[in-house]
């Protein structure tokens, strides 16, 4: 699922040439005047700042379950109700919201960097090498996402560490193949050749080269990717793979609040599905504006 | 036609390195098929005697050789947990899969097509604007949340449609019980158009800035003439490509609806497989789905190739 979603996502930046370096102030500036760009930061800075400090403000226990409060609408002392376990909605949902920000976020760093170290050696290599790693992920790309993730997540118990790196060790493919097109054009410019001609070894150039001036392309594919893995995070959750308590994650909370659809408990639903959107939301609208500011950066 | 053949003999490497990775990875997860088979409750001796029995306990590569030319006999091998023919499980589910996933499509592209060329006809008015920003909305939700909200709404609220789908055998349900398949192929359809829709606009749009359009409008062609018969035919060929490279996310788009509308199919099958611990059964449908999508992205390219004469294969 999401491989695909960040592949339609993530088209490939224009060649080179027409680029500049880097300047981190201009395209922070550049992304500020874009209306998605501060729409998106502005959101993911609340979500992130509701899920960290909102335990200061809203201090509830996540951890005892109280059967005598469960299930009870939104009203005195549960701004949002409580769930099945008399858990507090509200503060359940900037738990979970911790873990799935953390989750998406671990995962999205793992797929990238194993992606970009992937891409750039198969591109700088070049002929057989790259031809073979390049096929490998045809291969992997073949392979439905989903069904893999599920395959190895239902075998093992479930922790934050491990879903990241299920997550991430099967969403590293779309990096790879972006990387390795930076890299094809990068290797052939003067700067590159100038580090060879000083017997730069391949390990140098592909670390102090090639990673660091492909590093708008990496960034734009974090944001897109941490995106993608909390959706997969939600849906392995919803699906009955997520993690079990004590801790939570906003795809399992959705899916113990489903089995009381039919009785209309809609605080257990709505809100926390109003979470994963925005949040997924503002990450895309956050994506596209770094890309566009990468892509036609203002002097 | 050296082109057609590289491009197959392509699709053939990935398909036999597609088999090799799945089955090693099973390989990894489940490196005893007699426990699974026979429960946690079982003797060693008699895991160990299945194991021997069925050839397990051999090295892995040569099990895989040997799945390999199982598979070359047309047998998907055999599921314990349910004692039953692999490929006898599969058939009888998948055309019910097959219909709903085809039906969602169809209806997808139907109406992601013309929004997406109306889009980008009216690039920056109120109808592109709003039509861009419900698709950033939906795409920001996963699958399942857009099913519930509907169920939310259309079952519970308004009791128009049932929030279970169909559990007749017939593959031809989504015709026969529109009413009781509404909200599944609703959902489909919402998924697919997000994507299709915004990559036909930017297709779209790209057409629309060439000269062969400026040359119709100019001869005088009416603007219906210029969108159905020049910019269609031409704008049409990269959603082509895009059904092809979609069909992983098609198929996993199909087992979480199966899963929400518990809709007798591929997609709950595996769901099931998964709960029961049967391999067999997750390595059949796995590599099932990676040959659709080799073959479906081979189709394209065909079908793409045969539509736009400029294009070779394998250039």
């Amino acid at each position: 699922m999401s491989t695909a979603r960040a592949e339609v996502a993530a088209e490939e930046l224009p060649s080179l040439a027409t680029r500049n370096p880097i300047s981190r102030s201009a395209v922070l500036r550049s992304l500020w005047r874009s209306r998605t760009g501060r729409t998106g930061a502005v959101l993911l800075v609340v979500l992130v700042l509701f899920c960290y400090l909102g335990p200061l403000i809203h201090p509830t226990n996540q951890t005892d379950v109280d059967l005598l409060n469960a299930a009870l609408p939104p009203g005195d002392g549960f701004p949002l109700g409580t769930d099945s376990n008399g858990f507090d909605v509200l503060g359940r949902l900037m738990q979970g919201g911790q873990v799935s920000l953390q989750i998406g976020l671990l995962a999205a760093v793992f797929a990238t960097t194993l992606g970009t170290i992937y891409g750039a050696v198969a591109g700088l290599v070049g002929g057989v090498v790259d031809g073979i790693m390049m096929r490998v992920v045809d291969v992997l790309l073949s392979i439905p996402f989903l069904f893999f993730v599920l395959i190895i997540a239902a075998r093992f118990t479930a922790t934050p560490l491990t879903l990241s790196l299920v997550i991430g060790g099967f969403s590293w493919l779309v990096a790879a193949r972006l990387i390795r097109g930076e890299v094809l054009s990068l290797r052939v410019r003067e700067f590159v050749s100038a580090a060879r001609l000083m017997g730069a070894s391949n390990r140098r150039l592909i670390f102090s080269h090639l990673i660091p001036n492909t590093f708008g392309v990496i960034i734009v594919n974090l944001t897109f990717q941490v995106a993608d893995s909390i959706i997969v995070l939600a849906a392995l959750g919803y699906l009955g793979f997520g993690l079990s308590y004590p801790v939570t994650d906003w795809g399992s909370q959705l899916s113990s609040g489903v089995s009381f659809l039919a009785a209309d408990y809609w605080w257990l639903i709505y809100p926390v599905g109003g979470f994963i959107v925005l949040t997924v939301l503002a990450l895309n609208l956050l994506g596209d504006a770094l890309r566009d500011a990468i892509e036609h950066r203002s002097p | 036609m050296w082109f057609l053949l590289r491009r197959v003999l392509v699709s053939l490497v990935v398909l036999l390195g597609i088999s090799l990775v799945v089955f090693l990875m099973l390989n990894l997860i489940s490196d005893s098929p007699g426990r699974a088979a026979l429960g946690q409750q079982a003797s060693q001796a008699a895991v160990d005697a299945f194991n021997r029995e069925h050839g397990y306990d051999r090295p892995v590569l040569i099990q895989y050789v040997d799945y390999l030319l199982q598979l070359l006999r047309g047998d998907l091998g055999r599921s314990y947990k349910l004692n039953e023919e692999v490929g006898t499980l599969l058939l009888q589910n998948a055309p019910r899969s097959a219909m709903l996933s085809l039906a969602g499509l169809v209806l997808a592209l139907v109406i992601a097509i013309p929004l997406g060329i109306l889009q980008a006809v009216r690039r920056g008015r109120f109808i592109d604007r709003a039509a861009t920003s419900i698709s950033y909305l939906l795409y920001a939700t996963p699958s399942f949340l857009i099913a519930l909200v509907l169920i939310g709404i259309f079952s519970q609220t308004i009791p128009l449609f049932p929030a279970e789908a169909s559990q007749s055998s017939s593959p031809w349900v989504v015709f026969t019980d529109p009413r009781s398949m509404a909200l599944p192929l609703i959902t489909l359809a919402i998924t697919n158009v997000v994507v299709f829709a915004q990559y036909q606009r930017s297709a779209a749009l790209e057409q629309l800035g060439m000269d062969y359009i400026r040359v119709a409008r100019a001869k005088g062609a009416s603007e219906r003439i210029v969108l159905t018969r020049h910019l269609l035919r031409n704008a049409i060929t990269p959603i082509i490509t895009l059904v092809g490279v979609l069909i992983p996310t098609l198929l996993a788009g199909n087992l979480i609806v199966e899963a929400v509308f518990n809709y007798p199919g591929l997609g709950l099958l595996f769901l099931n497989s998964l709960h029961r611990e049967d391999y067999p059964v997750l390595l059949a449908y796995t590599l099932i789905g990676g040959a659709l999508t080799v073959i479906g992205n081979l189709v394209a390219d065909l079908v793409v190739a045969r539509a736009d004469r400029r294009i070779e294969l394998g250039r």
